[in-house]
């Protein structure tokens, strides 16, 4: 796509690069200190690492991975149940990849596959619908992970099954949303923060005014950014210019992708079938309607209600992923990581999706 | 004769004496071997490379070849980039009851064909038919066994700051023409796998390149783990540049939507070569004036030796490196 | 959080549309984009365009981008 190619050109995100070191230059010798940004998307850790811009950034941009990696923030509870879910029988477990590696106290649903448990790996959500047409004598569960990017599949999928009046299809929701966690975080004031970089793809569905709480009542910058080097340069620099002018504001810097009031389609379909319910976020605990779930109307398709799980306490490791996750600990801190806890044999959720902090470090930041 | 591969035709009997005249001998013309439990042939000189290889892709045909051919083209590249020139081969094939009679004929002609052009015999072979759901439609084992001629062996031991690395053409074609002919995740593609016998290019580099220090062909696990896997057994540390790694925009195009690194993605007919940085040029000439290597592009150096395990590097667009590990696990498609 | 590729839309059915991402292809749900056209570049979801890139706000954006880091160039270099 020729519009969008500039924001990978390798010219201009060297020299974007170097903009945005002059502008953190000027931060540092105002400040005394580097300034520090979360980017609260997960997919942004990782083109962060990946693209080399975290790296070039390092001695003058102090960059911290936030809570925006559904798989990093599933409670070991939920994947344990995910896990045990597999094991009813008849049933067909469909998931979208990045849950397979995901380990639960004993084993991951690669193992459980490994074991002949049937469990398939999806590209859309629409994909398990297709399967449980197909297999009317099985229970299809769909495991329903995702912030408000992905919500709005989950409830298609929901519209769909409805009208193909299928009864053999149920989604396990586990979904987490934006302003509640950032408020948990804000509000538990354990982390030092100058500004949020905003993540683009869920700022699709929601649009630049749902972050107004930020500013409004926590008097914080944002800049919702893109995934290329150049649009990741140009937010963060621009979130630094909105804390050179001490100025809280949000700045929507996608604005070909990112309306002002998000995606309405998405938004109604959401609101039609899902509505907010309490979910447990890895190393933070419950969040009070933090997530969405099915409405009692749509109980059919709701895989918890459906399915009587019994799961016991999860094992405990070192693993330090929610301290990770909340940004007070580095990956290299935690005692587990790159010696026992590896991408080819992770312990904590944050190691196994490709856009956890953990696997974004041992990927694309560690030199040795 | 029956349509369908059935358990009697590997029970030893009429069937399987059928199968093997009218498929297997027809297309591999080894009448006279088939006549012992074992071929018996010469082989000179006296350095011989022997290797060996299964083959279980599924499906068992795609868009560039089929199971058949990989297995010729897999064992011989195994062969040639060990710097031995392919001469014999055997195979073994497990045929899942039920498989149609023109696939497996369709196989093994592909085969010969392939064979022919690489130049290698095969000249022994087995079939074994197991109950349906034992495996899946065919499995092919294979060994292959070459020369290796004097005065052009590689030199691993020579390996040293500064040696080119150059990669034969894209990456990632075989990977991602297997994705799309599964249909499993919707990918429509009109990419065609790489599979291929590299020996030919593989022997004219030989012949007229010295300096030569080693070659690899990046298979499963791709180029990043094939990189990784020289750097630590012949200890070397290199880099590898993002932007020189040819590779089709359509398997950009792929990785994006599912979230593949191309980097890991299986290649069939591609290779991966260590020189003397001052033969580069010479290399670069001898692989594009081949049809098999006209994509060939300098893509790093190798930046010191050490004393144990060396590391792969990555020099991104932005100027800055990070380290590259082979590939961890199952490649999954990904949302996140 | 999530993947998000531009991608072309090539061709239009009631429910569905075909993709094309530097020539690999795919069928996507256009429920969320009522509105798309052919040629038209969506922003594509786990199976689901979620949104139709603004390709005129894009080349702005890059446009007003390059304008910031000359500015800077112009007053520090």
């Amino acid at each position: 796509m020729d519009s969008m190619a500039p924001f990978s050109d390798p010219v201009l995100s060297q020299r974007s690069a170097e903009a945005v070191i002059q502008l953190a230059k000027q931060y540092i010798q105002l400040n005394g200190r580097k300034p520090v940004f979360m980017e609260v998307c997960g997919s942004h850790t990782m083109a962060l690492a990946k693209t080399g811009v975290k790296t070039r950034l390092n001695e003058y941009v102090q960059l911290i991975a936030g809570p925006g990696c559904p798989v990093c923030v599933t409670d070991q509870r939920t994947i344990d149940s995910m896990i045990s879910l597999s094991k009813e029988r008849g049933s067909i477990l469909c998931t979208f990849g990045d849950m397979m590696r995901v380990p639960g106290s004993k084993h991951s649903l690669l193992e459980a596959k490994t074991e002949g448990k049937d469990i398939r790996v999806v590209y859309s959500p629409l994909d398990s619908l297709r399967i449980a047409e197909k297999n009317p004598d099985k229970e299809i569960i769909f495991l329903g992970i995702g912030f408000e990017t992905t919500i709005p599949l989950l409830a298609a999928a929901i519209k769909e099954a409805e009208q193909r009046g299928l009864t053999n299809f149920s989604i396990w929701m586990t979904t987490k949303l934006v302003e509640p966690v950032l408020r948990a975080l804000l509000d538990a004031g354990e982390i030092q923060l100058d500004g949020f970089l905003l993540p683009g793809h869920v700022s699709v569905v929601l649009g630049k005014e749902s972050y107004s709480f930020l500013t409004e009542e926590y008097k914080m910058p944002g800049v919702i950014s893109g995934f290329e080097p150049v649009q990741l340069l140009s937010s963060i620099y621009k979130l630094l210019q909105l804390c050179l002018e001490n100025t809280a504001e949000i700045i929507n810097d996608y604005p070909y992708a990112v309306s002002s009031s998000g995606n309405a389609a998405a938004k109604s379909l959401m609101k039609k079938y899902l509505q907010p319910g309490d979910e447990d976020w890895r190393g933070i605990g419950t969040i009070p309607n933090s997530g969405l779930v099915l409405k009692e109307k749509y109980q059919n398709f709701d895989a918890k209600r459906k399915f009587k799980i019994t799961i016991d306490s999860p094992r405990k490791t070192k693993c330090r992923c929610g301290e990770v996750i909340r940004g007070l600990t580095a990956p290299e801190e935690c005692p587990l990581f790159s010696k026992a806890c590896t991408p080819a044999n992770p312990i904590g959720p944050c190691m196994v999706s490709a856009e956890g902090t953990c696997a974004a470090h041992y990927h694309y930041m560690k030199e040795e | 004769m029956l349509q369908r591969i059935n358990l009697a035709h590997g029970e030893g009997g009429e069937l399987t004496y059928r199968l093997i005249k009218d498929v297997f001998e027809k297309a591999f013309g080894h009448g006279e071997h088939t006549k012992h439990d074992s071929a018996i042939f010469q082989c000179k000189p006296e350095t011989i490379a022997l290797t060996t290889d299964s083959y279980v892709v599924k499906p068992i045909f795609f868009p560039g070849g089929n199971i058949g051919k990989l297995a010729v083209a897999g064992t011989v590249n195994d062969l040639a980039v060990s710097g031995a020139v392919p001469k014999f081969m055997t195979a073994g094939f497990i045929i899942e009851e039920g498989l149609p009679l023109k696939d497996l004929k369709e196989i093994v002609h592909s085969m010969a064909d392939e064979a022919g052009k690489a130049g290698i015999r095969i000249i022994a072979g087995d079939t074994k038919v197991v109950e349906k759901g034992s495996a899946d439609q065919l499995f092919i084992n294979t060994s292959g066994i070459g020369t290796v001629e004097s005065g052009h062996k590689l030199q691993p031991k020579h390996i040293q700051k500064g040696d080119s690395i150059i990669l034969s053409g894209t990456i990632g074609d075989h990977g991602i023409a297997i994705l799309s002919a599964r249909e499993e995740l919707g990918l429509l593609s009109d990419t065609v796998s790489d599979c291929a016998s590299l020996n030919g290019l593989i022997q004219s580099l030989i012949h007229t390149i010295d300096g030569i220090r080693i070659l690899k062909d990046p298979t499963r696990g791709g180029l990043a783990t094939a990189l990784v896997e020289l750097c630590e057994d012949f200890h070397f540390n290199c880099e590898i540049n993002e932007g020189s790694i040819p590779i089709r925009n359509d398997i950009h195009g792929a990785c994006d939507i599912l979230g593949y690194d191309p980097l890991y993605l299986a290649n069939e007919g591609k290779m991966i070569l260590l020189v003397d940085s001052k033969m580069e040029e010479q290399a670069l000439q001898v692989l594009r004036s081949h049809p098999l290597g006209e994509n060939a592009a300098v893509i790093g150096q190798v930046t010191g030796t050490t004393n144990s395990a060396g590391k792969l590097y990555l020099k991104t667009p932005l100027g800055t490196t990070r380290s590259l590990q082979r590939l961890a696990g199952l490649m999954l498609p990904r949302i996140c | 959080m999530c993947v998000g590729v531009p991608s072309k839309v090539i061709r239009l059915e009631e429910n569905r549309a075909l993709v094309d991402v530097m020539g690999s292809k795919i069928y996507v749900g256009i429920l969320f984009v009522p509105e798309v056209k052919i040629n038209d570049y969506v922003l594509l979801h786990a199976g689901q365009a979620m949104t139709i890139i603004n390709e005129e706000y894009a080349r702005e954006s890059i446009e007003e981008w390059r304008n910031i880091i000359d500015g800077q160039h112009g007053t520090l270099f």
